[in-house]
């Protein structure tokens, strides 16, 4: 890899775009296409699939071998809440390579003592949200349980497309929230896509256990393919 | 914390701005139970330091005995691990799957 294809990798994925080197493996010929490129790019169908999937993956395209090497932008998690579950959720994140955000204007909550080493913003979601650049490849988690603070917050998430969107509440408290959301101005397929109740259906009781079962949410939203992500929820 | 990727590529950008010879493997194909996907990938550098991780550990030490040739000679490899591969590489994946790694110079 020449150190010019290098260096742009590494901007590309700073700033927090996907990019792809396609590789002839039998010369080792390459070319790095970034994301703005995608539409005019000779390999464009093959590189939106593999995109799309978060997977590398050889390709033969005119009797040659090519390998396309997708990286997709590290993954962000943002918990709006700072309570006990985000004490417990934070850790397991970065367990998992996710860049971790904490948002709650509670400063009785959002204190460094209860969350040592995790970014932390006690301000109210209209102001700590739009810096924090919420994307596609962003989770949003929002466990409150206050719609003052809930509400805004997830309708950011549904602005900002974020690749898993979850709130916490039983079927009778989403039902309610979904109520709101729709008086605020939400449309039908957003609201459909917040999973509530929360995580995975593991009988967890436990802070920590509902820890693990939104992570594990998360995760099967990430990388399983949609059909099997259907039965997964 | 466990090398990330991006974590990798950057010691890569460093080393070589340190006037290190700098190699990258990367997985290009797996077949049956393979530890780590297609596009996983190590960084070596002349000392033999390297980050990230290509297998579970099975194979690491032979890709950076080949990756110190390719910082060498500059030319690009192609290395193949299977089962108890003996005869090819002396070193195998015990959990019994294939991976081939792509070997190539940094600069």
């Amino acid at each position: 890899m020449k150190l010019e294809t290098l260096r742009e990798l590494n901007a590309e994925r700073a700033a927090r775009r996907p990019v792809i080197i396609v590789t002839d493996t039998s010369n080792g010929e390459q070319r790095l296409v970034k994301a703005k490129d995608i539409p005019s790019d000779p390999l464009r169908a093959e590189i939106a699939t593999q995109l799309r999937m978060g997977k590398s993956a050889n390709v033969e395209v005119g009797g040659k071998k090519l390998f396309l090497n997708v990286y997709a932008p590290t993954a962000k998690l943002v918990i709006i809440g700072a309570v006990h579950i985000s004490q417990a959720l934070a850790p397991i994140a970065r367990a998992l390579d996710y860049d971790v955000t904490v948002v709650d204007p509670r400063t009785a909550f959002a204190s460094p003592e209860r969350f040592p080493d995790v970014p932390l913003i006690a301000e109210w979601p209209d102001v700590a949200l739009p810096p924090l650049n919420v994307d596609h490849y962003t989770a949003f988690v929002a466990v409150t349980h206050d719609p003052k603070i809930d509400d805004p917050a997830l309708l950011h998430a549904f602005e900002r497309d974020c690749f898993y969107v979850g709130a916490l509440g039983s079927r009778k408290t989403h039902a309610k929230r979904a109520d709101r959301l729709r008086a605020l101005g939400a449309k039908e397929v957003d609201i459909a896509r917040i999973h509530a109740p929360i995580g995975l259906p593991i009988g967890a009781v436990s802070p920590s256990e509902i820890a693990v079962a939104i992570m594990a949410e998360i995760t099967a939203q990430l990388r399983l393919p949609p059909k099997e992500k259907e039965q997964a929820a | 914390m466990l090398n990330r990727d991006e974590d990798i590529l950057q010691a890569a950008e460093t080393w070589q701005k340190q006037g290190h010879g700098v190699a990258l493997a990367t997985v290009v194909e797996t077949w049956g139970s393979a530890p780590r996907p297609a596009g996983s990938s190590l960084v070596i550098n002349d000392d033999g330091t390297f980050l990230g991780s290509v297998s579970g550990g099975c194979v690491e030490g032979a890709v950076v005995t080949e990756a110190l040739d390719v910082i060498a000679n500059g030319h690009p490899k192609m290395l193949e691990f299977g089962v108890a591969d003996e005869t090819a590489w002396n070193v195998g994946l015990s959990c019994g799957g294939t991976i081939r790694v792509f070997v190539e110079k940094v600069g």
